[in-house]
């Protein structure tokens, strides 16, 4: 019998709900669903919401009654602030969180280094955004709680999986005892210690660093803007990193390196953390200044991903399928990307419009950008935390000429979180325009945001479906090309045809943008009237033309989805 | 190896002494963090990465 905890977790600023479980009665001993989902962590309920909003049933199984211990993910950027934007929570986000764009690297007591996120006019969100994990995870359960197509069980620990042919099963746990879930699909969204991942024994790939990192969060009055610091080889940690960033509620998170033969028991030691928290304050200018801890932890760097995503019918998302370094803030960032991609690619296939096999390009794009992210965050981590004697002396040489030589600089910028461009993509049309554009989001690519008009963006406009934005200054759409898009809609498919750059409300479109100014225009690249650009559920460029037809459209849609 | 802005003779053997003069006064426990920092110094008057690496298998052979 599964028990979870009555008792909400400890905290000094977040009150944690604790909510009731979910009890299977007699008649629930064997339950059917499309799609259950393992796991309430931030890639579990986007994958839940986004699938809700493609009209696709899911169970999502928490194994708490509470949200997660603990901070955890702080930092949130753009791109995911613009992916929970499309699943309803990115305003409560933005009113609790702290918004910052600046990142400082000091040493011996010298800014070597300051990173500036730039911040367009055209971009509805700042680079990063600060709020703790039990926020997020809140605003997110309370969205799921609220849609009628999910279904989140609080106290439900799912304690085995099994595949037989085309079904799914999972062996769920309960405070009223077990049942077990058929499903057409399941994803497992479990997290990084993943024991789905572990139950089908499968191997990550790739690289786990030396050296380990306390992750604490202190309560502290410290008068500094919201900017992340870094500090490299202080005089209290020498040869080490420490981090700080600023959270709402007065919590400042400390991260700093553990010395070389420590171990994390020895680390999380009161008196160690209480030493070495008072050594940073100090070291930055407050010395005494009188603090309460709130959460500590550890971690270590790893740069690891499975390297094929669905296995039958699992699928996995976020820590569940990779590992990510920290720096960089890649974890749940990454987790967003991979729940809004294996959204609609499972929504497609569930609601028959596209083949199973079209999750086969979830798992391409989404291993694919886990490689990417884990390239760039190796060369973070090998600054950060330098793997052998040359690494540490090549670290150290360019710690000491930053003081005065500028070209080393730059090495201090630990590349952030940014989404993947599928360039190569198999959905991407072979026979658009996408060469001959010159400027504006390439097939592939995540669309870039446009300011409309005040409170209003273009991204506020797309997602849930396919998006075809039509360039015209004409009264209606074209016939031909609204044959098009009947037809396609006749076969279950999404597609929304949104005009762009009339004046009036163009007929056949179900929006029509006026881009008064030509702003949209120019940052796509639009020359003349009857071009176009076809989006992705998940926003992201898959066909472009300067000139549009019924045919190249029709090409494009049966390319996406034949996939 | 040859290169077309060779070092003169005095010049090689200004450079020789002077290189030798600086180990000295970095002393042996900064040596290496000291010919590593002047690696970068000369790898970014150099701006060439592709010669860089030519010259690290030089500088590995016959050690």
């Amino acid at each position: 019998m599964h028990n979870p905890t009555a008792q909400p977790r400890p905290s000094i600023y977040y009150p944690y709900q604790v909510h009731a479980p979910w009890l299977p009665g007699e008649r629930d001993a064997v339950q059917k669903h499309p799609v259950a989902i393992v796991g309430a962590g931030p890639s579990g309920l986007v994958t839940a919401l986004e699938l809700a909003r493609h009209g696709v049933r899911s169970v999502v199984l928490c194994s708490e009654l509470q949200v997660s211990q603990g901070s955890r993910a702080i930092v949130f950027t753009r791109r995911s602030l613009e992916i929970l934007q499309q699943v309803g929570v990115a305003q409560r986000i933005v009113e609790q969180g702290l918004p910052w764009r600046f990142g400082n690297s000091h040493y011996r007591g010298q800014r070597v280094f300051r990173m500036e996120a730039p911040h367009a006019a055209h971009d509805r969100f700042f680079p990063m955004t600060n709020i703790q994990q039990q926020y997020l995870e809140e605003y997110l359960c309370d969205a799921c709680e609220a849609h009628p197509l999910v279904d989140l069980r609080w106290g439900n620990r799912c304690t085995g999986v099994r595949q037989e042919g085309e079904r799914a099963f999972a062996e769920v746990d309960t405070p009223a005892g077990a049942y077990v879930i058929e499903a057409d699909w399941l994803v497992a969204a479990d997290g990084g210690r993943s024991p789905i991942r572990a139950a089908l024994g499968l191997q990550l790939e790739g690289a786990s660093y030396e050296g380990y990192f306390v992750i604490a969060d202190i309560q502290v009055d410290l008068p500094l803007p919201t900017e992340r610091l870094a500090y490299f080889d202080p005089e209290w940690n020498p040869g080490n990193t420490v981090l700080m960033h600023r959270e709402p509620h007065g919590i400042w998170r400390v991260d700093y390196q553990l010395p070389a033969g420590e171990t994390p028991e020895q680390a999380l030691q009161p008196e160690s953390l209480k030493a070495r928290i008072d050594a940073q304050l100090a070291m930055i200018g407050y010395p005494g200044i009188a603090w309460e801890m709130d959460w500590s932890s550890v971690y270590s760097a790893r740069a690891l991903t499975l390297p094929d995503y669905v296995h039958g019918r699992i699928l996995f998302a976020g820590d569940a399928a990779h590992l990510l370094p920290i720096f960089g803030v890649r974890g749940a960032n990454t987790a967003f990307q991979d729940a809004q991609s294996l959204a609609w690619h499972l929504a497609f296939v569930v609601r028959g419009i596209a083949a199973p096999s079209l999750l086969a390009n979830y798992s391409r794009e989404r291993v694919g950008s886990a490689r990417e992210i884990i390239d760039e965050a190796g060369k973070s981590t090998r600054f950060m935390t330098p793997p052998t004697p040359g690494f540490q002396l090549l670290r150290d040489a360019v710690l000491s000429l930053s003081l005065s030589q500028e070209f080393v600089r730059p090495l201090y910028h630990w590349r952030t979180s940014r989404p993947h461009a599928y360039t190569h993509s198999r959905l991407n049309s072979p026979g658009d325009d996408n060469a001959l554009f010159t400027a504006g989001p390439a097939d592939g690519a995540p669309p870039g945001n446009v300011r409309l008009g005040a409170d209003d963006y273009l991204l506020d406009h797309l997602g849930g479906g396919l998006d075809l934005l039509y360039f015209t200054e004409a009264a209606a759409l074209p016939a031909p090309l609204l044959e098009v898009v009947h037809a396609v809609r006749a076969r279950g498919v999404p597609l929304r045809a949104i005009a762009v750059g009339a004046a009036s409300q163009v007929e056949g479109a179900e929006l029509t943008l006026a881009d008064r100014d030509g702003q949209l225009r120019e940052r796509y690249g639009v020359p003349a009237a009857g071009a176009a650009y076809l989006l992705r559920p998940d926003q992201h460029v898959c066909a472009r033309w300067l000139t549009l037809d019924a045919t190249r459209l029709r090409a494009a849609l049966d390319h996406l989805l034949a996939a | 190896m040859t290169t077309a802005n060779a070092l003169t003779i005095p010049a090689l053997e200004t450079v020789y002494d002077s290189l030798a003069e600086a180990l000295d006064q970095a002393g042996e426990d900064q040596a290496r963090l000291f010919l590593v920092k002047l690696a970068l110094l000369n790898a970014n008057a150099l701006g060439d990465a592709a010669l860089f690496r030519d010259h690290l298998a030089l500088a590995l052979r016959d050690l």
